[in-house]
């Protein structure tokens, strides 16, 4: 939680003034974390350990941290098929999710859902969602339930540019909206849903708009700047649990690598993503804890290093567990077998 | 003649239409500058223009309600749901209105339409990118229902269901998309629909399938023959309207049945094929008819997929089992 506004003068960023330094400098490890675990990830891939398909959300590490830095473990999110970066900003282990990505007994969902469906309630991650726009109305439903058991907490469900075209993105909206409950809809706008522009997809120029429809603020802020995604959602989460309602905040970033896979990145240039890449979130959040006396150069080395180190401890962590039980084919689908 | 993958041939039959029909319109997520997850219009949208292959947005409702829309004008959509498991808010469109439109309005209005999609396990992708729900959509009067199993037929069904006048649903395997090349005359020559193929003669007992299951079928076949059971392989390729005559005659001189489907086993489309069977040909029956298919769980990851998917040795287990009975 966000320590209480410092005084008027104070013309430091946001975060700075809303955060101590414990909470600063875990959030700049956790997007270490986060950079580390997708490189990581997209190695294991390569080696053939890790089947189907995966999104990375490099470049996107601001929007994930700077959302849930705010929130407790009693908050909720919502995630995407881009979500590994979620996870780990609400809490996740990286050992757990490796070794689900590697379909092994030890991950998150026991190696069923892999690397789009890893979900860890007890840190209030609700789970991640191969379905675009999937988590919209379950985050919507999960604010419902704080509201009426009165739990103070807000739900925070991201969602990708694209999914603010299907038809749930809109219900879900309508309905947190005329039952004021405590929901952030929180896009992260990369410019593309897969080979599609939002120019090409979307009939707004910024997603925020969308929020006038359903009489929510929306907000449009730099995803890549930790401070103003942070600024934003705080400001949503209050807005939430003080019972006036949901909001739209959208993040604009941009996603390094490409949509999955098998892209061939043959709708955006070189020079575009170059562009973005030069704007990278993690030095320039850095920089600025530097620039703040909150960290030292060395100690910003460190945590890097110490990023490596969870991340390396992780693989070994996956590579080691059991496979899944052939016993357990037919567990869980419900809760007691069928006969 | 071209040697070809059924994704080619999906990509040459879509090509054909297009060319043919000035009617023809292909729109769906990714399909033009992209050329679609799987490449199946891959250089349509540069060859035919933005105008008649659309990108549509993330809208799985609309992509099926906007076919239908144009359809009932004189259109013939081909509208693509970039894997199955994303094609139920479409499902709403395609049941409560694609498959009605004509009865509704007495025939006042056609819905010549076709939605394409994905769909099947063994690419190791999870959950929606694996299923095999073919028998939601069999089971709807009104929508037709094609899964091909080869290249051939992949592109002689898909230019039928094009130029049908009612609505197809064309479910493509994707663990076929590339498994293998065929010979296949690109002339534009539909397959009728509704008709079964016979893919191998036999006398001791009938393998019905289909989809990409239909592989293992002709594997388990080949297999048994080294034992002395002649099997007959029937590839239904329609679910909707299926060709029960051809599994009826079939049974009738084999005595055995037995049915192969990737999907799982309750309420499966091989539960019809039983039931018909056992309605209209139980006198023939030597042996109990037996159903080989996944158990009835979400198709698990990777490490556990070879035991969602029925393997060519289970086919072989259950033709054992049926020819014992005397
Ligand atoms: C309902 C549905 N339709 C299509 C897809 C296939 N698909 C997966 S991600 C994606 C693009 C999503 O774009 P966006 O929401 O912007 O998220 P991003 O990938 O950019 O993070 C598509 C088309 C899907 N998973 N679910
Ligand atoms: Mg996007």
């Amino acid at each position: 939680m966000p320590e209480p506004a410092a005084a008027a003068e104070d013309n430091r960023p946001y975060i700075i003034r809303a955060y101590g330094p414990d909470a600063l400098r875990g959030a700049l490890l956790r997007m270490f974390l986060i950079r580390n675990f997708e490189e990581a990830a997209e190695a294991s891939y390569m080696r053939g350990l890790v089947h189907g398909t995966m999104h990375l959300s490099i470049g996107q590490e601001a929007v994930a941290v700077g959302a849930c830095l705010g929130l407790t473990e009693s908050d909720k999110i919502t995630s995407t098929h881009r979500g590994h970066g979620h996870c780990i900003a609400k809490g996740a282990d990286v050992g757990r999710m490796f070794a689900e990505f590697f379909g092994k007994e030890t991950g998150y969902c026991r190696g069923r859902g892999g690397s789009m469906h890893i979900a860890d309630p007890a840190k209030g991650n609700l789970g991640a969602n191969g379905i675009v726009g999937g988590g919209l109305p379950i985050a919507v439903g999960s604010a419902l339930s704080a509201k009426r058991l009165g739990t103070g907490a807000v739900t925070v469900c991201f969602f990708g540019d694209g999914a603010n075209n299907e038809g749930a993105f809109h219900e879900a909206l309508n309905m947190a909206a005329i039952w004021k409950l405590p929901v952030v809809f929180l896009c992260e706008n990369n410019r593309y849903g897969m080979s599609t522009s939002t120019e090409r997809s979307t009939a707004v120029p910024r997603v925020a708009l969308r929020a006038a429809a359903y009489a929510m603020p929306g907000v449009t802020v730099d995803g890549n700047d930790i401070s103003a995604v942070a600024e934003a959602v705080d400001a949503a989460t209050a807005r939430g649990r003080a019972g006036e309602g949901p909001s739209l905040v959208e993040c604009l970033t941009y996603r390094w690598r490409g949509h999955s896979k098998s892209d061939r990145n043959r709708y955006r240039s070189r020079e575009e993503i170059e562009a973005w890449m030069a704007r990278d979130p993690i030095p320039r959040f850095a920089a600025l804890l530097v620039a703040h006396g909150i960290m030292s150069e060395d100690e910003v080395r460190a945590a890097e290093a110490e990023a490596e180190r969870v991340i390396e401890a992780g693989l070994e962590f996956a590579r080691a567990g059991p496979d899944p039980s052939v016993a357990d084919l037919t567990r869980d689908v419900y809760t007691t077998e069928a006969p | 003649m071209a040697e070809i993958t059924l994704v080619e041939a999906v990509r040459a039959a879509l090509a054909h239409a297009l060319e043919e029909d000035p009617a023809v319109v292909i729109l769906g997520e990714d399909v033009g500058t992209d050329g679609g997850v799987f490449r199946a219009t891959e250089g349509l949208w540069q060859r035919f223009g933005s105008a008649r292959v659309r990108d549509t947005p993330l809208s799985e409702a609309a992509i099926a309600g906007v076919a239908v829309g144009l359809a009932a004008q004189g259109f013939r959509p081909v509208a693509e749901i970039q894997f199955q498991g994303f094609i139920h808010p479409a499902l709403d469109q395609l049941a409560n209105h694609a498959a009605r439109l004509r009865n509704r309005t007495r025939g006042r209005l056609g819905c010549p339409m076709v939605l394409r999609a994905p769909f099947g396990a063994g690419v190791h992708a999870p959950e929606h990118h694996s299923e095999s729900i073919e028998a939601i959509f069999a089971h709807i009067p009104g929508l037709k229902l094609v899964i091909p199993s080869s290249p051939a037929r992949a592109y002689g069904l898909l230019l039928a269901a094009i130029r049908d006048p009612d609505p197809v649903v064309f479910f493509e395997p994707t663990r076929i998309y590339r498994a293998g090349r065929e010979e296949v005359a690109l002339d534009g020559a539909s397959l009728p629909l509704g008709r079964a193929f016979t893919l191998r003669a036999g006398g001791d007992l009938t393998l019905v399938s289909w989809g990409a299951a239909v592989r293992e079928a002709l594997a388990a076949a080949e297999a048994l023959s080294g034992e002395g059971i002649e099997v007959e392989v029937i590839d239904l390729a329609t679910l909707r309207p299926w060709d029960a005559e051809a599994v009826l005659g079939s049974v009738r001189r084999t005595g055995r049945c037995v049915i192969l489907h990737e999907a799982p086993r309750t309420g499966g489309f091989g539960a019809e094929v039983a039931a018909r069977i056992a309605e209209e040909a139980l006198d023939s029956l030597l042996a109990p008819i037996r159903r080989v298919t996944a158990p009835d769980i979400v198709p698990p990851l990777l490490r556990l997929e070879h035991l969602y998917l029925p393997q060519v040795d289970d086919v072989i287990a259950a033709a054992r089992e049926v020819m014992q009975w005397r």
